[in-house]
């Protein structure tokens, strides 16, 4: 009887050391990049990164002006393609979708986000970049907002479906239509986890490298429009990290970290909004 | 079926009821009427024949053990079984002289109101609570003295005259329930249906409620789902007995709880089952 007892404290011993080792493994990979990349990016980053454009090779120093900017506007180009689409796709699935049509959806949806980034910028660059014949932000931007379409999709989707159906019939009872209704009582009350999950979209296309190689391609000076070939920041880190030069690896590492803090910031700017948002509605 | 003072149509029957002794016919109106309505969900129907008339300015209860197809019904008199998948009904609902299939369904509902079983304030300030109806039926006037009105009505304005612009979450339960009144009479509906809207409230809230619906029904008709037999009895000037999707008994309320004419009714009420 003593042997079981014994035998049982220790069994729970181990299994909660297990599961505690593992969870702390899971935070300190976070904790060992950010430390590496500040560690390595801090040295190399400076005034001159965010202002300048990057030196011809052999000159020391420069920056990556033209990335920083150049992956701001493939951002903004792929919110404009991927938030509306899966925005309004994930409205309908959530309050109109008929059985058949909405598993269909629902399927493909979750198939194209499992197709690597590669392959969708692929897709891009012959939709996009064959048509026109050179490489654009345009098309870096197509091939950044397919990705974000089925996050933003069933995302939207999975928080309109939160919203209790007590809400639904409390304006339908008072005579709103259904899209009235959706517009003015689901969307409002789920917006915040709706937003959230867009910026995630966003903080996830943000770090792609892959799908934009043959779309944006990349670029050595400022992209002179939406239809030239542009840098950005993780083209700009593969690029570097693969070189032979020390100056330009020091420069990726910094070229990780702002892209980190960028995709920080934006989510901690978000929420502050969102947050006084509600308060202003709530005081 | 018992039909003491005629308020159960017979099919097909649309002329004025003739009033009981309590209730002199010039006075009693019915605003809506029933006709030999049969309820489905999917294959498994849910209403048999139901004839009913609703009463002008009067209280009508529903009453029934669960399931028995109070609320189904409730429902079905502004139509808000149609967002229940598979739900359909047979049979002719009159608001006044319309059929009410045959009117646009937000134009119905504007019409004939709806409070719920949990109070269900939308997550916005008092004000927009209360102004939420105004403005989807594209209210033009003064919005503030709509809302302080409704308010008024539901009894609620004192409490919250203050705090109209803070979440209506931050109410308790009583007045949320309160509010969603106030929220229900802003658009000026004809009819009021509310189902079980006191099951969720404690013994002081409840008699809030119920002293407002019987100054409301000065203004308005009232159809109410209670499980509370001692609710209905309190409250209501007809009562209606359900069981098994079936209207058994349909009275003065009176009537139906000092002499019920059917042995069901009796059973049920002295609470012998339900």
């Amino acid at each position: 009887m003593n042997y079981r007892l014994m035998w049982r404290k220790a069994v729970n011993g181990v299994m909660l050391g297990l599961t505690g080792v593992c969870a702390l493994l899971a935070v300190s990979v976070l904790f060992f990049i950010l430390g590496y990349l500040v560690w390595h990016g801090g040295k190399a980053l400076n005034w001159d990164f965010f202002t300048k454009l990057p030196k011809p090779v052999g000159e020391e120093g420069g920056g990556m002006a033209n990335a920083i900017v150049g992956s701001a506007k493939l951002l903004l180009l792929a919110s404009l393609i991927g938030v509306p689409i899966g925005f309004f796709g994930g409205v309908y699935l959530a309050e109109f979708g008929g059985r058949t049509f909405a598993f269909l959806v629902r399927y493909t949806t979750d198939l194209l986000n499992g197709v690597p980034s590669i392959v969708i910028g692929i897709f891009a660059y012959s939709i996009v970049v064959l048509p026109f014949k050179h490489f654009s932000t345009l098309a870096g931007g197509v091939a950044l907002g397919i990705m974000m379409i089925p996050i933003t999709l069933r995302s939207t989707e999975n928080f309109l479906l939160l919203v209790p159906r007590s809400l639904h019939e409390a304006a339908m009872a008072l005579g709103a239509s259904k899209w009235k209704t959706i517009a003015t009582v689901v969307i409002p009350a789920a917006y915040r986890g709706v937003l959230t999950a867009i910026l995630l979209a966003l903080a996830r296309v943000a770090g792609e490298s892959a799908p934009l190689l043959f779309t944006a391609f990349s670029n050595r000076f400022w992209s002179r429009g939406w239809d030239q070939p542009t840098a950005s920041l993780p083209v700009m880190i593969f690029t570097y990290a693969i070189a032979p030069y020390e100056d330009w690896h020091r420069q990726a590492w910094a070229a990780g970290l702002v892209l980190l803090g960028l995709v920080l910031l934006t989510n901690l700017a978000a929420r502050l909004v969102m947050s006084r948002g509600m308060s202003a509605r709530r005081s | 079926m018992h039909m003491s003072v005629n308020l159960a149509l017979q099919k097909n029957e649309a002329g004025p009821p003739q009033g009981s002794q309590a209730e002199p016919a010039a006075d009693l109106r019915l605003r809506m009427r029933v006709y030999n309505l049969n309820f489905y969900y999917g294959s498994k129907q849910a209403l048999f024949g139901i004839n009913l008339g609703i009463a002008a300015n009067r209280i009508t209860a529903l009453i029934g053990p669960s399931g028995c197809g109070k609320s189904t019904l409730l429902r079905a008199l502004n139509r808000m079984h149609e967002t229940v998948r598979y739900a359909r009904l047979e049979g002719a609902i009159r608001l006044d002289d319309e059929n009410i299939m045959g009117l646009d369904v937000t134009q119905l509902r504007r019409r004939v109101g709806m409070v719920f079983q949990r109070a269900n304030p939308f997550p916005k300030s008092i004000f927009d609570n209360v102004a939420y109806g105004l403005r989807v039926n594209g209210f033009k006037g003064s919005l503030h003295e709509a809302v302080e009105s409704s308010l008024r009505r539901a009894a609620l304005w004192d409490e919250v005259k203050d705090q109209l612009h803070k979440s209506a979450y931050g109410l308790s339960g009583g007045q949320q329930q309160r509010l969603c009144i106030a929220r229900a009479l802003a658009v000026n509906p004809e009819v009021l249906l509310l189902d079980e809207p006191c099951s969720a409230l404690d013994p002081v809230n409840t008699a809030k409620i119920e002293e407002l619906l019987f100054h409301l029904k000065e203004k308005w008709t009232i159809v109410i789902v209670t499980h509370n037999m001692q609710q209905a009895a309190r409250v209501s000037d007809f009562t209606a007995f359900l069981l098994n999707g079936q209207l058994v008994e349909f009275s003065p309320t009176s009537q139906l709880f000092t002499t019920p004419a059917d042995t069901r009714t009796e059973a049920y009420i002295t609470g012998r089952f339900g």
